[in-house]
C-alpha cells in the first residue's frame, strides 16, 4: 500500500499543488503567556487537504503550543485559525488529537480507551465497540482489547492513542510528537504504518516533530519554525517518491538532500 | 507484556494468604500469652474473649447493640460522603470556593474533635441527631480534604484529552475527574468511616449510653472484662470488614485495573 495519491506535486516550495481551500489555515498567530513570555510571533501557514504537513523547529520554539491552539485547547493571543472554512473557537469534531504522552485512562481497557471519543459523543455501546474493534485490528492490537494501559509497552500505548483518534473519524489529525516516547526501531515501523493508514483513510494531518528524518520521511510539506518566539522560517515540500521499499526511500538522494538542507537551515537557529 | 502466568499468580496468592494467616496467629498468640501472665487483671485471655464473643453473638447482644449504633453511623457517613464530595468538587473546581472553604476544613481537622463531642449535647440533646452530629464532626475533615485533593490532582493531560474529544462538563467530572481522584477520595471515605465509627462509639460512651458504646461501659462497670474486650474486638472486626467492602466498591466502580486477578 505505498502507491498513494497524497504524493506531493513538484511545485515550488510553499505552493500546495491543490486549488481547493486548505484543511487548516493559520493566520498571523501570536501567543503571549502571562508574564510576557512570547511563544509565537505571527505564524502563518496552510495545511492542504489530504496531505501530511509537519512542523519542525528547535526545541521549546512553540511547536506544541501552535498545535494546541489549532486544536482549540489553548487560546491564541491574536491571529486566527480557520478549519474547513470556519474559524476555530475551541475543540471540534472535525479534529482529533494524538498526544505525546498518550493520555490514556489507566482505569480503562484498550477497548474503552479506543472507543472513548465515541462514548463522549453519545454512541451506544455496541456501535462504538464495533468501530473500536475495527481500529484495534488496523493498529495490530487485536488480542489486547481487555488489557489495561499499564500492561502495554510504550509503542502499543501510542497505537491505542492513534486508534482512539482515528475512531472518531475526524477529517483532521493533529499529532503532537506522537513517536517521541517510543523507541527507535518501533518508531520507524510506526512511521510506515502511519503512511499506510493515511493512504487508506484520506485524512489531513498536522504533525509536530523534532526529528528532521521523521519529518522528511512522512511529510508532503514541512513548516520550519525559528527559535522562540517562533516565526515561520520556511515551508518545504520534500517531493519524495514513496513508491517502493521504505529502505530505499531512506537511502534515496532526494530524501538525504532534503534532510541535509533542513538541517543546515535549523542549525542557524541553534548557533545564534 | 508484564502479565504474570496463571501459576505464578497462584503461588503469589497462596503465599500472601499464608503470610496473612501467620500474622493474625502471631497477634492472637501474643494476646493469649499476655492474658495468661497476666499483664493486668483487666486484660483477659484471647480464648476467654472469644468465648464471650461467641456467646454475645449467639444471644443477640451484638445484634441489638449494632442495630442501635449503625443507624446514626450510616446516616452520618452518608451525609458526610455526599456533602464532602460536593464540597470537594466545588473547592476543586472553583478557586473562590477553595479560598473560602479550605482554611475552615484545615482548622476543623486540626481541632480535637473528640473533646467537642460532649458539647454536642447542648446543641442536639442526647438523641439520634446528637450521634449523627458526632459522626459528621469526626469524619468530615478527612473526607472533604481527601475529596478536594483527589479532584484537584487530575492529570492535566487527561483533562486536555477529554477537552480534545469534546467531553461535556458532567462527562469530564464523571468519566475523568472522579476516576482519576478515586484513590484519594476512597482513601478519605475509608478513613472517614473509621473516624465516624469512633464518633458514634464516643457519642455512646459520653452522651447516651446505648448501642456498642454502652456494651463497653456496661461490662466495664461489672468488671466482665472478657465481654468488654469482646465488644471492642467486635468493633475492630466490623470496621475492618466495612473498610474492605468499601475498597471493593471503589475497584468495582472506578478502578477495575486495580482489582486483584
Amino acid at each position: 500500500m505505498t502507491d498513494t495519491p497524497r504524493l506531493s506535486s513538484h511545485g515550488a516550495p510553499g505552493t500546495t499543488g491543490f486549488s481547493q481551500e486548505p484543511a487548516i489555515r493559520v493566520m498571523n498567530l501570536t501567543k503571549e503567556y502571562p508574564g510576557g513570555i512570547r511563544a509565537l510571533e505571527g505564524i502563518s501557514f496552510d495545511v492542504p487537504k489530504g496531505e501530511l504537513t509537519s512542523v519542525i523547529g528547535p526545541s521549546g520554539c512553540g511547536k506544541t503550543t501552535s498545535l494546541k491552539i489549532i486544536a482549540g485547547l489553548v487560546e491564541a493571543t491574536s491571529g486566527e485559525v480557520v478549519v474547513n472554512g470556519t474559524q476555530v473557537r475551541g475543540p471540534g469534531p472535525e479534529r482529533a488529537f494524538v498526544f505525546q504522552e498518550f493520555a490514556l485512562m489507566p482505569w480503562a481497557t484498550v477497548l474503552r480507551n479506543v472507543a472513548f471519543g465515541l462514548e463522549l459523543r453519545g454512541f451506544g455501546r455496541k456501535e462504538r465497540e464495533s468501530i473500536a474493534h475495527e481500529y484495534i485490528a488496523k493498529m495490530n492490537l487485536t488480542g489486547f482489547e481487555d488489557a489495561y494501559p499499564h500492561q502495554l509497552s510504550g509503542g502499543m500505548r501510542q497505537r491505542v492513542g492513534l486508534a482512539r483518534a482515528m475512531a472518531v473519524d475526524a477529517d483532521i489529525l493533529l499529532m503532537d510528537e506522537p513517536f517521541a516516547s517510543v523507541d527507535e526501531q518501533i518508531r520507524r515501523k510506526f512511521q510506515e504504518d502511519l503512511l499506510r493508514l493515511l493512504s487508506e483513510e484520506k485524512k489531513s494531518v498536522l504533525f509536530v516533530t523534532h526529528s528532521i528524518e521523521e519529518a522528511v520521511y512522512v511529510s508532503d510539506q514541512i513548516v520550519i519554525l525559528t527559535r522562540g518566539p517562533a516565526q515561520v522560517s520556511n515551508v518545504v515540500r520534500p517531493g519524495i517518491d514513496r513508491t517502493g521499499d521504505p529502505q530505499n526511500i531512506r537511502r534515496s538522494s532526494a530524501y538525504l538532500d532534503c534532510v541535509e538542507s533542513i538541517w543546515v537551515e535549523l542549525r542557524n537557529y541553534l548557533e545564534e | 507484556m508484564a502479565v504474570r502466568t496463571q501459576s505464578q499468580h497462584g503461588r503469589i496468592r497462596t503465599s500472601s494468604w499464608l503470610l496473612r494467616g501467620a500474622s493474625i496467629l502471631l497477634v492472637f498468640g501474643l494476646w493469649e500469652w499476655a492474658g495468661t501472665i497476666p499483664v493486668s487483671i483487666a486484660f483477659p485471655r484471647f480464648t476467654d474473649t472469644m468465648s464471650a464473643f461467641v456467646e454475645m453473638l449467639a444471644d443477640g447482644t451484638f445484634a441489638s447493640a449494632y442495630a442501635e449504633t449503625i443507624g446514626p453511623l450510616l446516616v452520618g457517613i452518608l451525609l458526610t460522603a455526599v456533602g464532602g464530595l460536593v464540597a470537594g468538587l466545588v473547592m476543586g473546581l472553583s478557586p473562590r470556593a477553595e479560598w473560602l472553604g479550605l482554611p475552615l476544613i484545615i482548622v476543623l481537622q486540626a481541632s480535637p474533635s473528640a473533646a467537642i463531642v460532649p458539647l454536642i449535647t447542648f446543641l442536639y440533646g442526647i438523641g439520634f441527631a446528637a450521634k449523627v452530629f458526632a459522626v459528621v464532626l469526626l469524619s468530615a475533615p478527612v473526607i472533604v480534604l481527601n475529596s478536594y485533593r483527589g479532584i484537584t490532582n487530575t492529570p492535566k493531560s487527561l483533562l486536555e484529552m477529554s477537552d480534545a474529544f469534546l467531553a461535556k462538563r458532567w462527562q469530564r467530572i464523571w468519566k475523568i475527574v472522579l476516576p482519576a481522584g478515586s484513590g484519594l477520595i476512597f482513601a478519605g471515605l475509608r478513613l472517614g468511616l473509621a473516624q465516624g465509627f469512633t464518633g458514634a462509639v464516643l457519642a455512646e460512651l459520653l452522651i447516651t449510653p446505648t448501642g456498642v458504646g454502652d456494651l463497653i461501659t456496661f461490662y466495664r462497670a461489672g468488671a466482665d472484662y472478657p465481654y468488654m474486650f469482646a465488644a471492642i474486638f467486635s468493633i475492630i472486626l466490623f470496621a475492618s470488614v466495612s473498610l474492605t467492602l468499601l475498597q471493593r466498591l471503589e475497584q468495582r466502580i472506578f478502578r477495575p485495573e486495580m482489582r486483584p486477578v
